[in-house]
């Protein structure tokens, strides 16, 4: 019996979750888990985008610091929860990127790229200018979720680490399995079409300018729940979340790992997430390392590590 | 009048920077289809090498000219080692390449130079000159003495010379170029030496006004590219439109809207135009073949 590649993907990905925390040497281990995971869902949403619908972005970064000062700001300017905090900030992102997506999802290679560039660079400086209300670039503090507490009162402790680790991993894995499912269905079979020839998906019926907006519109949603993750798990934001480091840094993990595969993408975002805090003492070298490896993965493994990987397994074995 | 004149100045100066590093662009993907945005790290080698051969005890002159030579080396280097190589990889590749070979440069910059902001004097010192209620550094004068002397230099050697004409012929075709025995991957190497060599005179000539430091290369490389988008990528003289408007722009928008926004005005005018008239002010329309 064959298992469906979704269902492979989605066990590894839950096994590596509930093991991994057995071989923590300490409770810092948990925060890493937690970064990794919070960073793999920005980058899920990526693969939906750039591996499914062959679009790129350089400006992902902005929906996430959308999503990370919405739950900054509305819970002390709206009152609403941080919970809702949330969905504000997803709603905001995804209508901005609909509102915006239409023009630029006409754009093509270079003049795409640097579109979304620039779409959040503007996002990134207006989060840094506008220090009325997000305090300019020294960042703002971050109101609790609160889970946390309704848990305890359960009977339920976790340290912040532990939770954290554990929530984003719900997340995480909430939304590979949606981004899963996205990629079996009739919309995510004419994504990839389109991703192949434009032309031709237009040829067979494909309404191409409307699937392109909802996957720029559904990957902004990612980043900017990402976004709002982070936000709250690191209690503090700076508007470096928008910037365009960040969004390079996305577009580097999803490629790295492998962009046509969700479970590729995720180990991508673990590896870049987990190296720098391996190679502390390295600090100095970060810049020339993340460089050398963007030039090196993209002559050599052009798909990516995992599916790089994979084939040489599969090479062997027959 | 004074404050237009003021802001006019300072523009064109600007302006003058943003043409060349266009011009880079231009030249680079003309040749290789490839957009470079490594091209502000060129203008970032420029001023801290001369910086560092001036801390050295180097001559002006001298340490300009060393300036120029190791950043076209570089620019060589970068065209060997990591663009043809990856030559035929999709559009993303290539721009994640040249984004990484962008980061590294900044990486190994900020560890054999330092991470301190420099400047040096300018060439005919520092004391401003006054003109009609406006002042102007001299620096100002020699910025555009040397972008106008630089387009003046590319148009005859595209339009006089042998190799000059190689580069036009496989900018229009690579393919024909080819045929009729031009040597396309030599063209492509020169293409990135003499856009490093460019890019490097905008840095050491910009230096006295506007300082450096290891990270400026992303901002102007960005703003480059908005210069040439805005001309017309692929057409130098849409570059040098292209950079001194969007100078102006931008130093209009700092004197009369908001310095704090100064920055946005090449990232607004980079989507208005893909919006508007995607093929810029001077480009070609294009259709694509299926």
């Amino acid at each position: 019996m064959r298992l469906s590649p979704k269902l492979v993907s989605l066990s590894v990905l839950a096994l590596l979750a509930l093991v991994a925390p057995m071989f923590f040497p300490s409770g810092f281990y948990y925060r890493i888990g937690a970064l990794i995971f919070i960073n793999g869902l920005a980058v899920t949403g990526l693969v939906i985008l750039i591996g499914y619908a062959g679009q790129i972005s350089l400006g992902h970064a902005g929906f996430a610091g959308i999503g990370a000062y919405a739950c900054a700001l509305a819970p002390v300017h709206l009152g609403l929860p941080p919970a809702l905090a949330v969905v504000l900030g997803a709603a905001l992102s995804a209508g901005l990127a609909w509102v915006v997506g239409r023009p630029i999802l006409k754009l093509q290679g270079y003049y795409l790229a640097v579109a979304t560039l620039g779409l959040g660079i503007l996002i990134s400086m207006v989060l840094t200018n506008e220090s009325q209300w997000t305090r300019g670039p020294d960042g703002i503090s971050v109101p609790d979720l609160g889970l946390r507490g309704v848990l305890a009162d359960m009977g339920w402790r976790l340290t912040a680490g532990q939770f954290w680790y554990w929530f984003s991993a719900l997340v995480l894995f909430i939304g590979a399995w949606l981004a899963l499912n996205l990629h079996d269905s009739p919309t995510g079979r004419a994504l990839r079409a389109l991703h192949g020839s434009e032309v031709a998906a237009r040829t067979v019926g494909v309404d191409v300018a409307r699937l392109k907006l909802n996957a720029f519109v559904i990957s902004a949603v990612y980043a900017s729940v990402s976004g709002s993750l982070l936000a709250m798990m690191n209690r503090f934001v700076t508007p470096e979340i928008a910037g365009f480091m960040h969004s390079v840094e996305m577009v580097v993990m999803a490629v790295l790992g492998g962009v046509g595969s969700v479970l590729g993408a995720i180990f991508g975002a673990a590896i870049l997430t987990a190296l720098p805090q391996a190679l502390t003492m390295f600090h100095e070298y970060e810049k020339l390392l993340l460089g050398a490896v963007m030039i090196l993965v993209m002559i050599f493994l052009r798909e990516g590590l995992l599916p790089s990987i994979l084939r040489r397994f599969r090479g062997k074995e027959e | 009048m004074a404050d237009l004149l003021q802001f006019l100045v300072s523009g064109i100066t600007v302006g003058a920077v943003y043409a060349l590093l266009a011009l880079g662009f231009t030249i680079i993907f003309n040749a290789s289809d490839v957009v470079n945005f490594a091209q502000g790290e060129f203008v970032m080698l420029g001023g801290m090498i001369t910086v560092f051969a001036l801390a050295a005890g180097l001559p002006l002159g001298l340490a300009a000219l060393i300036a120029i030579v190791l950043t076209a080396g570089i620019g060589v280097l970068l065209n060997k080692l990591a663009i043809e190589p990856a030559r035929g990889a999709p559009v993303v590749s290539l721009i994640i390449i040249t984004i990484g070979a962008s980061i590294f440069i900044q990486g190994v910059a900020q560890i054999v130079f330092d991470k301190q902001i420099h400047r040096y004097p300018g060439i005919s010192g520092d004391a401003p000159l006054r003109f009609a209620g406006a002042t102007i550094l001299p620096q100002s004068l020699w910025v555009i003495f040397g972008a106008t002397a630089v387009f003046v230099a590319l148009w005859l050697f595209f339009t006089r010379t042998l190799t000059g004409r190689a580069v036009l012929a496989t900018a229009n075709n690579r393919l024909a170029a080819a045929l009729v025995g031009i040597n396309t991957r030599y063209i492509m190497t020169l293409s990135f030496g003499l856009s490093a060599a460019i890019g490097a005179l905008a840095g050491l000539l910009i230096t006295p006004i506007t300082l450096t430091s290891y990270d400026v290369g992303i901002p102007l490389a960005l703003k480059g590219f908005a210069a040439a988008m805005l001309g017309g990528l692929g057409n130098p003289f849409g570059a040098l439109v292209g950079g001194l408007l969007l100078g102006v722009l931008e130093a209009l928008t700092a004197g009369y809207i908001s310095s704090q926004y100064k920055d946005a005005v090449a990232f607004i005018v980079i989507i208005g135009v893909l919006f508007v008239m995607p093929q810029g002010l001077f480009g070609r329309k294009s259709t694509e073949r299926v």
